[in-house]
């Protein structure tokens, strides 16, 4: 009744969408990403110094400089505010450590009403646990390349 | 004092401008290709390794300080500088060494996020 089809239907349906498709506006997404990410670690060089102040140096400098921004993370997320932050600022919130801790707080409380052990706890790693995965193996391997060479 | 306050000021357009950088990249792939945030962190972390294995990375960080740590590269830079200075130590620290430089980074992700679940509810998503 309609007539004829021409092609595949999946691939004008496909193509449909893509002319629906509001054209993804690359210069202001790019200049977000870069802002909000060089803003979150001029953030972190800020904590550095207070840290470096307080007496702190070395490797625990480093690793309370990063406890603290994976705070701040945990609890941006908690309140709402990083996910409002994400949609405005793409790679820019997503690339930071504050990211990494976004990705882990963000299943653990959507899948609290999954209960706390295969909800909360198994969710929670859904992207951090790629990132320990691969980050631990090509470690290892980086070691393991070191130590015999 | 004028010098100092300089060299502060400076750390901090450098952090900027690093940081804003690996994250403008980041960006530029997400616009062109359908890689999603969770692909995104990993390849980062794992760009983070390569580079500090080959020796690209630590000079990155001593110029641009916490512009390259914070980023999910500086990351991959915990971990792969974690297992090179483990290896000088012997065969065990070589092995142990990644995730021993991680373990300040992964805990705190842990800790925190299950205090968060304790306390916040999920919330329907405003859009």
């Amino acid at each position: 009744m309609t007539g004829k089809v021409k092609g595949n239907v999946n691939e004008n349906y496909l193509n449909y969408v893509k002319t629906q498709d509001p054209p993804t506006k690359h210069f202001k997404n790019c200049a977000a990403a870069f802002g909000v990410g060089g803003l979150i670690c001029c953030i972190g060089q800020f904590i550095r110094f207070m840290l470096e102040y307080a007496g702190l140096s070395g490797d625990e400098l480093a690793g309370a400089t990063s406890v603290i921004l994976i705070f701040l993370g945990c609890f941006l997320t908690g309140l709402g505010v990083y996910d409002r932050i994400g949609r405005y600022a793409g790679a820019g919130s997503i690339v930071p450590i504050t990211g990494f801790a976004n990705s882990v707080t963000s299943p653990a409380i959507e899948f609290k009403t999954e209960g706390w052990i295969y909800g909360m706890a198994a969710k929670m790693f859904t992207v951090a646990g790629a990132i320990i995965v691969f980050g631990v193996f090509s470690g290892v391997l980086v070691g393991l390349v070191y130590y015999f060479i | 004092m004028g010098q100092e306050m300089l060299e502060i000021f400076l750390a901090f357009v450098k952090a900027f401008a690093v940081g804003g950088s690996i994250c403008l990249i980041a960006q530029i792939i997400i616009n062109f290709t359908d890689l999603t945030a969770g692909k995104i962190l990993v390849y980062f972390m794992l760009a983070g390794v390569v580079l500090t294995a080959i020796g690209v990375y630590q000079p990155l960080v001593e110029f641009a300080g916490a512009g390259a740590t914070v980023p999910i590269s500086g990351f991959g830079y915990l971990l792969a500088s974690g297992a090179m200075k483990g290896a000088e130590k012997g065969f065990f620290y070589a092995v142990t060494g990644a995730l021993s430089a991680a373990s300040a980074g992964v805990t705190a992700a842990v800790v925190f996020a299950f205090i968060m679940a304790l306390i916040f509810k999920s919330r329907t998503k405003r859009n």
